[in-house]
């Protein structure tokens, strides 16, 4: 374990995790647990801001997510946060922009920090990262790679992105610089851990393509037909298995592969497991353990046909 | 320009054609076309201009201009370009009937975003462009100070 160089962060799970996404929360904590490494999850969170507030009122979101922030760093002393959901991931970042370039958010953001009592959240205060920083940054490839019970040798994995983890850009100072950074246009994180679990992970060219995200229930149409080309390619790559790290993502491939097949009779096998899941068979973990059971996206027979369950 | 149905059918048919380096062109420009119906649609001139020796490319930045969340497929366009390469370049390659049938589907995604945007203008704005959809125009997050 000498190589892990921090034990804790701080983990704000958000919504979805709490919801649609839950298998995302089981299996990042079980991860956490089998590698020993510490999740603190942020005392008295809140909603992120999401799209529901961010549509209405930006500002708002900014201050919403500015107080995860100022939990984390003021009450409980953290330097880092860690946020698995892409949407949260986001909206943290995209609010230590704002609160780094903008007056007007910074303004919002103490008079509704002083209403609510808690310390204002300064930028530059904590680092907000993704659940493939925490391990990767923690742990490495290296260090996991030692820890794998039972490898993924013999599953093929397209690993899908979504947009919200690389886009847009410049809310991702820390990507695209250079060796060891994460690429916004080739994002490669994912790749890289599952390949230290043992995984074939196939050249997928849609991994940052977009699958209709917040339209998935207001534009289904738009929405499957985005799906169903992505589940297509990955299906063209020869994987067995999409890798996500976003539950917003991970639902919409789910739920469009089952519309796909009831209202377009196309029907596609590819499998939709979170990369946390995958990591935790990996690590040796039971199927319920890292909540396979929660997945829409049926993938207990093809596992157990690999020795994994 | 090619209506956009006719577009969704010719991507669908490319893959199986026998002469991939051919069907890697057509692919390519059927790409050119979709983004062609998008900037003609804004009330811009397609541009003929190339960006790293593709039209394609150049035609995604001045769809984008303005647009941030147009930049949702900026990496399906790269993609596209990229298997055309892959393609013509080494057309003898034993995967080359499996690359153009990637082609096609990286083709068939630009298509499908774009037709969405057109139909739902709002596709990638809340994810890719952080921009509130309900947003006042005082309102934008600094994509659009930042002109990207």
């Amino acid at each position: 374990m000498n190589e892990i160089k921090q034990q804790s962060v701080a983990y704000y799970p958000g919504c979805a995790l709490e919801g649609s996404g839950h298998a995302y929360d089981r299996s990042t904590r079980a991860v956490a647990e089998a590698l020993g490494l510490g999740l603190v999850e942020v005392e008295n969170w809140n909603c992120c801001g999401a799209m529901e507030v961010k549509n209405i009122d930006p500002k708002l979101q900014t201050y919403l997510s500015s107080r995860v922030m100022s939990i984390a760093k003021e009450e409980m002393g953290f330097d880092q946060v860690m946020a698995p959901c892409n949407g949260c991931y986001h909206n943290l970042k995209k609010a230590e922009y704002d609160l780094a370039n903008d007056e007007e958010s910074v303004e919002v953001t103490e008079r509704l920090s002083e209403k609510a009592g808690h310390a204002t959240y300064k930028a530059g205060g904590i680092e907000t990262i993704h659940a493939l920083d925490w391990i990767k940054n923690t742990i490495g490839e290296d260090g996991l790679s030692k820890r794998i019970k039972k490898s993924l040798k013999d599953v093929k994995i397209a690993n899908y992105y979504g947009c919200m983890y690389t886009r847009p850009r410049h809310i991702f100072p820390e990507k695209d610089q250079g060796p060891g950074s994460e690429s916004t246009s080739q994002p490669h994180f994912m790749d890289d851990l599952l390949a230290a679990a043992g995984a074939d992970i196939v050249d997928y060219p849609l991994k940052t393509a977009c699958c209709g995200g917040a339209h998935t229930l207001s534009d289904s149409d738009t929405s499957t037909k985005l799906v169903v080309n992505l589940l297509r390619a990955a299906e063209a790559v020869g994987a067995d298995v999409i890798a996500t790290e976003c539950p917003t993502c991970h639902s919409g491939l789910e739920m469009h592969q089952v519309r796909a097949e009831k209202v377009h009779d196309i029907k596609t096998d590819v499998k939709i497991v979170y990369f946390t899941q995958l990591l935790g068979l990996a690590l040796g973990l039971s199927p319920r353990k890292v909540g396979l059971h929660e997945n829409i996206s049926d993938s207990l027979g093809f596992f157990k046909q690999k020795g994994l369950a | 320009m090619t209506p956009l149905d006719i577009i969704e059918s010719r991507i669908a048919e490319l893959a199986e054609c026998p002469d991939a380096s051919l069907a890697a062109g057509s692919l390519l420009k059927l790409g050119e076309e979709t983004l062609e119906h998008w900037v003609s649609a804004r009330g811009y001139v397609p541009t003929v201009a190339e960006k790293e020796g593709f039209r394609l490319l150049a035609l995604h930045r001045q769809g984008a201009k303005d647009i941030p969340s147009f930049n949702a497929c900026r990496e399906t366009c790269r993609e596209l370009a990229y298997h055309y390469n892959l393609i013509t370049m080494a057309s003898d390659h034993p995967d080359t009937k499996q690359r153009l049938r990637l082609a096609s589907l990286v083709a068939n995604h630009l298509y499908l975003f774009v037709r969405g945007k057109m139909e739902e203008s709002e596709l990638g704005d809340f994810c890719c462009s952080s921009k509130p959809i309900h947003g006042e125009p005082g309102q934008e997050t600094g994509n659009e100070q930042r002109g990207i």
